[in-house]
């Protein structure tokens, strides 16, 4: 591992500063995905700055919603009473990842911030990856490409975003807060992360330099009414092949009066699936309803060598999840 | 735990901080596209309290929990299967709450509690957790076997607690865990046992757990 100097501030300004211009500082956090690619080679910072230590770590009423500190780790978010009472959907998602103790580490910021596990990626013995090499080529598009994208790719780059979390809050709305040398501001979780387009190096809005601070939750009255249906190639400790959340306010009769749909595993961020959303509302949840509204939304989805299955999965993981909840049987 | 104090942050200042980001001349000899920076391993104090006992340690920054322990205290209980984050091997306790020593870097840990396997026990007097598995078979080569017990012990606390898993039914309601099963393989996920001595371990927990089949 590349030598880097190491600093562990006691505020946040300290490390915002700390950060200043330098183009080879990372903030590490739980450090369960920088660490991992610094051991791997994909990420040399010369700078770490642990943010293991800032005041970050509270969970609280805000407004009529919930703000949960940056730093929180994804074990204490699952388990808050606030998060598993009023979005439980969150919990789900969080205890669908990792594993206990890799969970007990890894920080909110963290895993939003987490890159893609493509292999290709991930590992530097292949020169053809245009996020770690912009322009050297994108060895997936021919290679092994089973755990890609189907919406949203670009011919640069087909990896997935492959965060549970980050489904879930993208069918809350979440808010990011951030605070960086130029000041606060908030990106909304379906702003956050971004498609490859030509510059799939670029995977967030977030600026150099600029710290998450917390993650803000609005409030759902029918936040219980959700699920997040997660499959993957075996039953715990693996990413998903497609993941679905689903939050939704449906009457006793079946009829949706609101509907909020992401997916994961299938797009370079997670895919709010708004055409489903919009097919679904004022509708009942009948078996055709809900297959038409999935076949709209996979519409343009386009599949590789391997992983042409996962439009398929994704359709009937829709179907799936949304009857659940409408059918009373969430885990929430 | 949403109230935890922040506990002061490590005692390497600002001003060392930048000095070290200063060091960066440039290497004789080196081709000018080669050229970086160049960071030199600089040497830090921390002091961790392993298996009840307080040490004072330098260390070089990029050395992680699981690589001090094994190498330099020579704390061979705590396995390195995959060193990143993929089997559990390595588990620690830090705190009390288990986590891969292999993806943490030590000095991330500083001034914290750290247990490993060899802490376990009570002189001659095994933790119940180890007699649970000894009984039960709950392995065969024995390599995954203290991640197993760490994480396990862990587990009992965090049922204790009330904390939920992904096979808890109705997680939004806030109530006692039953500890089936599917509970325990859930919760033990984070551990791969390539002998296949899942049967066991099962069993183990659930007798350390106090528990009959469910
Ligand atoms: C074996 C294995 C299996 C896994 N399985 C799953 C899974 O099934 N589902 C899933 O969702 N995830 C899974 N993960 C990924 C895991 O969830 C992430 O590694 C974790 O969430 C990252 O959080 P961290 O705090 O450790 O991040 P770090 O490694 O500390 O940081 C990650 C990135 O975020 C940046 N960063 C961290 N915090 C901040 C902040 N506050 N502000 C700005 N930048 C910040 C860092 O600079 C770095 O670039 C798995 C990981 C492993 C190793
Ligand atoms: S050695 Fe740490 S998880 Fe495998
Ligand atoms: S006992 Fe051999 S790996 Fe588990």
């Amino acid at each position: 591992m590349k030598p880097f100097s190491y600093f562990c501030p006691a505020t946040v300004d300290e490390a915002i500063q700390g950060y200043g211009e330098a183009q080879e500082t990372r903030f590490i956090g739980g450090g369960t995905n920088l660490l991992d690619l610094m051991k791997m080679g994909v990420e040399r910072p010369a700078h770490l700055i642990d943010i293991g230590r800032l005041p970050l770590m509270k969970i609280s009423p805000h407004g009529d919603g919930v703000r949960i500190g940056a730093l929180i780790s994804n074990t204490d978010a699952a388990n808050h009473e606030l998060i598993r009472t009023r979005y439980p959907v969150l919990t789900e998602a969080i205890l669908a990842g990792a594993s206990p103790q890799l969970r007990n580490m890894a920080t909110m910021g963290g895993n939003l911030l987490q890159r893609t596990r493509c292999y290709y990626f991930y590992d530097p013995s292949y020169q053809e990856c245009n996020k770690r090499t912009p322009g050297s080529g994108c060895a997936a598009i021919d290679g092994y490409n089973r755990i890609h994208a189907v919406l949203g790719q670009s011919p640069q780059c087909i990896a997935v975003h492959p965060s549970d979390m980050c489904v879930a809050l993208t069918a809350l709305d979440a808010v990011v807060q951030v605070k960086g040398p130029h000041g606060e501001r908030s990106i909304n979780m379906t702003e956050f992360h971004r498609l490859p387009g030509d510059t799939p190096q670029v995977e967030t809005n977030l600026q150099s330099g600029e710290l998450i601070t917390a993650i803000d939750l609005p409030s759902i009255p029918y936040g219980k009414q959700s699920h997040y249906l997660k499959i993957r190639d075996r039953h715990s400790y693996a990413f998903a092949l497609v993941s679905v959340a689903v939050v939704l306010d449906a009457d006793e009769d079946g009829t949706m009066r609101h509907v909020r749909i992401a997916l994961g595993g299938v797009a370079h961020k997670p895919w709010r699936a708004t055409k489903a959303e919009k097919a679904l509302t004022g509708e009942k949840a009948d078996k055709k309803t809900l297959r038409a509204a999935a076949e709209e939304e996979l519409a343009d989805a386009h599949g590789y060598e391997h992983n042409s299955f996962k439009i398929e999965l994704a359709k009937r993981a829709i179907v799936r999840a949304v009857t659940t909840v409408v059918g009373g049987q969430q885990n929430g | 735990m949403d109230d935890q104090e922040s506990k002061p942050a490590l005692q390497v200042s600002r001003r060392e901080f930048v000095e070290v980001a200063v060091v960066s001349g440039l290497a004789a000899g080196v081709p000018a596209a080669a050229q970086t920076p160049e960071i030199k391993p600089r040497i830090v104090n921390c002091t961790f309290t392993i298996n009840k006992q307080k040490q004072e340690l330098q260390i070089d920054p990029r050395v992680t929990l699981l690589d001090l322990l094994r190498e330099h205290l020579k704390l061979t209980g705590t396995k390195k299967g995959c060193d990143h984050g993929q089997c559990g091997a390595c588990t620690v306790l830090v705190d009390g709450r288990r986590i891969n020593s292999c993806l943490t870097l030590a000095i991330m840990q500083n001034g914290r509690e750290i247990t490993t396997i060899e802490g376990l026990a009570a002189g001659s007097q095994l933790h119940p957790m180890q007699t649970a598995f000894i009984e039960h078979d709950g392995f065969q080569c024995g390599y995954c076997t203290p991640g197993q017990v760490c994480s396990a012990v862990a587990l009992l606390d965090e049922v204790k607690a009330g904390a939920p898993s992904a096979v808890t039914p109705r997680m939004g309601e806030i109530r006692p865990i039953e500890l089936s099963d599917d509970e325990i393989r859930e919760r033990m996920s984070g551990n791969i046992c390539r002998c296949g001595a899942y049967e066991g371990i099962v069993a183990a927990v659930r007798e350390a757990a106090g528990r009959r089949r469910v």
